[in-house]
């Protein structure tokens, strides 16, 4: 029996799992209806790869994998595609998502699919890919893809890959019973991971020690095998990855790292058999074991549902009474979430159904005032103080709450579970960890913002600039032509008629054919309209500077009269009076230029 | 179908702040029986008084809030910052002297901080502070054990002390008396083997005070059930008797005519249990940390010792505790523990690095 | 001289009084030269609290010059759409109180929105792009304009220009990615009408507020 070290807090709620496991795995008929979600790991949703009407068969691909942390999805059965649109999924806030909908046709014809056997000899990349294909993610909770938690390319090799038995929330026995029922295929399962990772140095089942009869099913099988299973004391949440690791290593997981950062690689001995069924049989991932449980159902058990089983036809099959109790349950009691109807599907992480009675779980108590008594500090596997963590939520003090590590929680519930005040303390963290999380974004989004807005200022003085150094050019090109035109005329004696001499002295050598003299003649018309304008402008100036002298006169009477009788108008009208004075210098200015 | 929206986790303990607080109520009996037993029904008068007052200020102050009495009553917290108070004061202490003491602690203490959770001075020991310094000379008249009446003599009855507290009547002669820490700090220049031969109080002790040494026993024992319940961890206590403990040790001087008494006095006399047990272990108003609260016990029973060792006052479990719950706040900010998977402990107001 | 002042105590005084305020404010100013905090300028961590819309409300072009305007002495509360939460994060920062938003320069408002052009009546004036502070709309003369949605800063400066009004300021969507909880009621906030386990809508506005 190898060593295993004891994590700081932790609660021992009733266990509860005797109930579902008095009767084998049992398998339901085929719904009529599967509902699909293109979501259910972490990651990027699957895309569609079927159309309306389109006839599938059982495994046959009907979503593929977009992008590398993504998997593809499957269909469990045979039938045809009725509906590609957003349905309510297992999600906490209720709400829609894409969905791919198959209606049955109950022949369950599977497509045709090949494994292998001798996995030994095929490359691990080759492994990862049917992996991969089979649409697996972890089936433990979060849904991470296995293929891309197996892919090599990390700093260093693994070293360790544990296996994680645990189950320790209360309530679900899914792992356990598909252990007493597969251990042979559980352990293949787990040597073909070991192949894929080199045959790491160290590998562990870690199970607790309330599953005694699963511990003596993998016994027989892990014999010679270098596999070792790892039983310590019950204690929830010692089945989160990291409480896992510290148990059967003595070793932390560091903040921000993930276990192949530090050697490991940790698994559900769920997803080891998946991994199994996808390399030796060739089977895609389309069903799992999910426990119905709770005493608002008739008979608690496990089944072997097909994904996207809508959570109803579990609960008909099972003699649900609606009226036992308030709320359905998708995950366990600490850490699950509940459904907002009974049309939910269930997904690749689905491990239970918990459909409690009033008297098991009655309804929330009303939250009385925090007396930091520290039960949660007790409670907390990971050393926080949630109590203190409360009130920061609360105050939404969020440098406050990253200081005292709000992301280190683990949302496993251990300190509301104690709570004597009753508060839901979690979901003050998750509402926190969502805002700094928006917080975060919106601060990212701002500032491309204003990046964007700098450049687009930038841009638009370059563009002024430009302008104005375009004007200033031509200015002086007509300088120029006057200069020019001053010295030319200089020996004539005629320095009036202005307007019409540079047109006539241009050309004067030079008219070599027609066509180039139609271009002069335009050129001429246009440089005499450009001569006339000025005298055009001069008169439209002296308009403005006229208008422009009266305004101000109205203007300053005004403003004296304002002043007279403090009347509180004066700052306006001295600004108005300022504004008409400046107005009228520019003109001035103008006007003086084009006397020049 | 439609069913319930609500977070995890959907299960919770048993335990509630009601239980907690019958539990504390509970955890007092001990200590009330031995005071009872050893001076009186004073205390038991004190007690029942003090909770009554409590009870009517808190349904006031909630009213006048506009909340929900019930809701607000069912918690017991304010029985149990009454009854602190109640086992605090002296027995036979005049009615008012409990009404004025109740009435601090809970309307000005507690609900004008904003009630359960909020105040930041321990209630029961602001209401005791407040009286000790407007009614000096009722607070310091003690009423003498059952070992030191006067030979024929006996503890006022039930209605003889009713009348005491209510209508003002004098005890009889040598009921009323000194306090062991009391006699120790006014016997200066004596020996300790002399003033232990010359007191009553010490002679006819078994180790700490007459009376006194049983009634901190009681609280003891009260204080260990709530342990065992994890009503509250070693932490505090701990650190409290710890410290006052080396304290005395260290200052004990062999005995001298300057010592400020021995450990065993220390430990065992005035309200060292009482305090260590159920007034610094008010979570409101302490450090929050298990760390926190070690540093929290340890200042404790350090000022305790100063100031009785050198302060003005015989005892001083109230000032050491209130100073302690200014320096709350402060001992929180350098005590928070240290989060798995990171390798430093953290300030409170420290940020992320990078 | 030493018996003078001793004879003298307010002499005594003085000179103490006198000799310890030089030697503390030696020291302070030390320690104010040597332990010096070299902090952003004002002005970035104005703009940086500021939410980068580019609207305009507040009357200068753009977050940055407002900010500007504030080191200088300007009021902090002219930004509807950072609303409440970004003038009590400047008032944190500029350690005064937090004044309510100024209705003068509009009203919070509770949705982000974002911009976006019906197509089929756009006919390509290029107005919108032209008054769109961060170039979030794309689009060329006499062809059809459209929105960036994820560039635009829901500042809505582009609405006015446009002669057809086929632009509108459209809410976004709450998404299953960005979909948050909720902070619970307040624990202890129970009135006397209500019955357990209820929280009254009013103390849920209060809370909302």
């Amino acid at each position: 029996m190898s060593r295993t070290w004891v994590t700081p807090g932790g609660v021992h709620p009733p266990e509860n799992k005797h109930q579902s496991v008095t009767q084998p795995i049992g398998q339901l008929p085929i719904p009529e209806k599967l509902i699909i979600p293109l979501s259910q790991h972490i990651g990027a949703p699957a895309i569609p790869c079927v159309e309306m009407g389109q006839q599938v068969l059982k495994g046959q691909v009907i979503a593929q994998a977009a992008g590398m942390v993504s998997i593809p999805m499957h269909a469990p059965s045979s039938g045809t595609i009725s509906a590609i649109e957003h349905r309510p999924i297992a999600h906490a806030s209720g709400m829609l998502a894409p969905c791919i909908e198959i209606t049955t046709d109950g022949a369950d014809t599977w497509i045709e699919h090949e494994g292998i056997s001798d996995y030994e000899h095929i490359s691990p990349r080759k492994l990862i890919e049917m992996i991969g294909n089979a649409g697996i993610s972890g089936m433990g909770g979060a849904g991470f893809p296995s293929a891309v938690k197996l892919n090599p390319g990390r700093q260093r090799p693994i070293d360790t890959l544990i296996v994680n038995a645990t189950e320790c929330e209360p309530y679900i026995t899914a792992d356990d019973s598909a252990i007493r029922e597969r251990a042979g295929e559980i352990v293949e399962g787990i040597k073909i991971l070991s192949a894929i990772l080199d045959h790491p140095h160290h590998i562990m089942i870690g199970i607790e020690d309330n599953k005694p009869e699963a511990i003596e099913a993998l016994a027989p099988h892990v014999e010679g095998t270098g596999i070792s299973v790892v039983v310590f004391p019950t204690k929830y949440p010692s089945g989160g990855e990291k409480q896992l690791i510290y148990i059967l290593t003595g070793r932390e997981l560091p903040a921000g790292k993930l276990p192949a950062d530090e050697g490991m690689v940790c698994i559900n001995i769920g997803t080891t058999y998946a991994i199994k069924r996808a390399v030796i049989d060739g089977e895609p991932l389309i069903s799992r074991v999910t426990t119905v449980t709770g005493d608002a159902v008739g008979t608690p058990r496990n089944y072997d549902t097909l994904i996207g089983t809508p959570v109803r036809h579990l609960l008909e099959h099972n003699q649900f009474n609606e009226q036992a109790g308030g709320r359905v349950v998708m995950g366990g009691p600490m850490m699950g979430f509940t459904l907002p109807s009974a049309d939910v599907p269930i997904v690749k992480t689905t491990n239970c159904i918990l459909a409690p009675s009033y008297a098991e779980i009655p309804d929330d108590e009303p939250a009385q005032p925090c007396i930091r008594c520290g039960m949660c500090a007790e409670a907390c596997p990971v050393s926080l103080l949630p109590q203190q963590l409360f009130w920061y939520a609360q105050a939404q003090e969020h440098d406050r709450l990253e200081a005292h590590n709000l992301f280190d929680c683990i949302e496993c519930g251990a300190c509301s579970y104690v709570c004597p005040s009753n508060i839901p303390l979690v979901q003050y963290y998750r509402a926190a960890k969502g805002e700094i999380r928006q917080a975060r974004e919106e601060k990212v989004k701002s500032d491309h913002a204003r990046d964007r807005f700098e450049f687009h200022k930038e841009r638009i003085e370059q563009a002024e600039r430009e302008k104005e150094a375009k004007r200033a050019a031509r200015r002086e090109a007509t300088q120029q032509a006057k200069a020019d035109h001053a010295a030319a005329a200089n020996g004539s004696a005629v320095p009036s008629a202005a307007p019409s001499t540079p047109a006539t002295a241009a050309p004067a050598g030079a008219v070599p054919s027609s066509s180039a003299a139609d271009i002069i003649a335009a050129a001429q018309a246009r440089a005499a309209a450009k001569q006339a304008s000025p005298e055009d402008q001069r008169a439209k100036l002296e308009r403005t500077i006229a208008s422009a002298e009266q305004r101000l006169k109205m203007a300053e009477e005004k403003l004296a009269e304002a002043i007279n009788d403090d009347s509180g108008k004066q700052d306006k009208l001295s600004a108005a009076v300022e504004n008409t004075r400046q107005k009228l210098e520019q003109s001035k200015s103008k006007l003086a230029e084009l006397a020049e | 179908m439609a069913f319930k929206q609500v977070s995890s986790p959907h299960a919770h303990a048993a335990q509630n702040t009601a239980q907690v607080m019958k539990l504390v109520l509970l955890a007092t009996i001990p200590g009330l029986v031995a005071l009872t037993w050893q001076f009186g029904w004073g205390s038991f008068i004190n007690v029942v008084l003090a909770s009554v007052t409590a009870v009517c200020c808190e349904a006031a102050i909630v009213k006048m809030r506009g909340r929900s009495i019930s809701f607000y009553l069912g918690d017991y917290s304010a029985v149990v910052t009454a009854v602190l108070l109640g086992l605090a004061l002296p027995p036979l202490t005049p009615w008012w002297i409990v009404v004025v003491g109740t009435v601090s602690s809970i309307v000005v203490a507690k609900q004008l901080y904003g009630g359960l959770g909020y105040n930041p001075f321990n209630p029961a020991m602001v209401g005791y502070v407040v009286l000790l310094i407007s009614f000096p000379i009722q607070m310091t008249t003690w009423v003498a054990p059952l070992a030191l009446l006067p030979a024929g003599t006996a503890h006022p009855g039930l209605m003889e002390s009713l009348q005491i507290v209510f209508a003002g009547y004098s005890p009889a002669d040598g009921v009323t008396g000194a306090t062991p820490l009391d006699v120790f700090k006014h016997s200066s220049g004596l020996l300790v083997d002399q003033v232990y031969d010359r007191e009553p109080l010490f002679n006819q002790a078994m180790f700490a005070g007459a009376g006194w040494e049983w009634v901190n026993l009681g609280f003891l024992l009260g204080g260990i059930v709530l342990l065992t319940q994890r009503i509250f961890t070693w932490h505090g206590p701990v650190g409290m008797l710890g410290a006052l403990a080396l304290m005395s040790i260290i200052f004990w001087d062999s005995g001298s005519s300057s010592s400020p008494g021995s450990p065993l006095m220390h430990l065992f006399s005035g309200a060292s249990m009482m305090g260590a047990f159920f007034i610094l272990t008010d979570p409101v108003s302490s450090a929050v940390s298990n760390r926190g609260r070690l540093i929290f016990g340890i200042l404790i029973g350090i000022l305790v010792y100063v100031i009785r060792a050198w302060g003005n006052y015989p005892d001083a479990v109230a000032f050491a505790v209130l100073i302690a719950n200014f320096a709350a706040p402060f001992i929180d900010n350098y005590t928070l523990p240290r989060t798995y998977g990171h390798t430093d402990r953290r300030r409170a107001t420290e940020k992320e690095e990078g | 001289m030493i018996e003078l002042i001793a004879q003298n105590p307010i002499l005594a005084a003085l000179i103490a009084l006198v000799g310890l305020s030089i030697v503390f404010g030696g020291l302070l100013g030390f320690a104010a030269e040597k332990f010096k905090v070299e902090g952003d300028p004002i002005v970035e961590q104005l703009d940086e609290l500021l939410p980068q819309t580019q609207c305009g409300q507040c009357g200068f072009p753009g977050c940055r010059p407002y900010a500007e305007s504030i080191a200088n002495g300007d009021d902090i509360n002219k930004c509807p759409p950072g609303g409440q939460s970004t003038i009590n994060a400047i008032a944190n920062l500029l350690d005064v109180p937090a004044p309510e938003l100024d209705a003068e320069h509009g009203e919070e408002s509770e949705v982000k929105t974002v911009a976006y052009i019906r197509e089929d009546e756009c006919i390509g004036c290029t107005k919108c792009i032209q008054a769109c502070p961060v170039d979030a709309i794309l689009g060329a003369a006499k062809l059809m304009h459209t929105v960036i949605a994820d560039e635009c800063t829901g500042c809505d400066l582009c609405v006015e220009p446009c002669p057809v009004d086929c632009i509108d300021m459209l809410p976004v969507a709450e998404t299953i990615a960005d979909w948050k909880w909720s902070i619970p009621a307040k624990p202890g906030q129970m009135i006397a009408t209500d019955r357990r386990g209820e929280v009254s809508p009013a103390v849920q506005n209060e809370d909302a507020a």
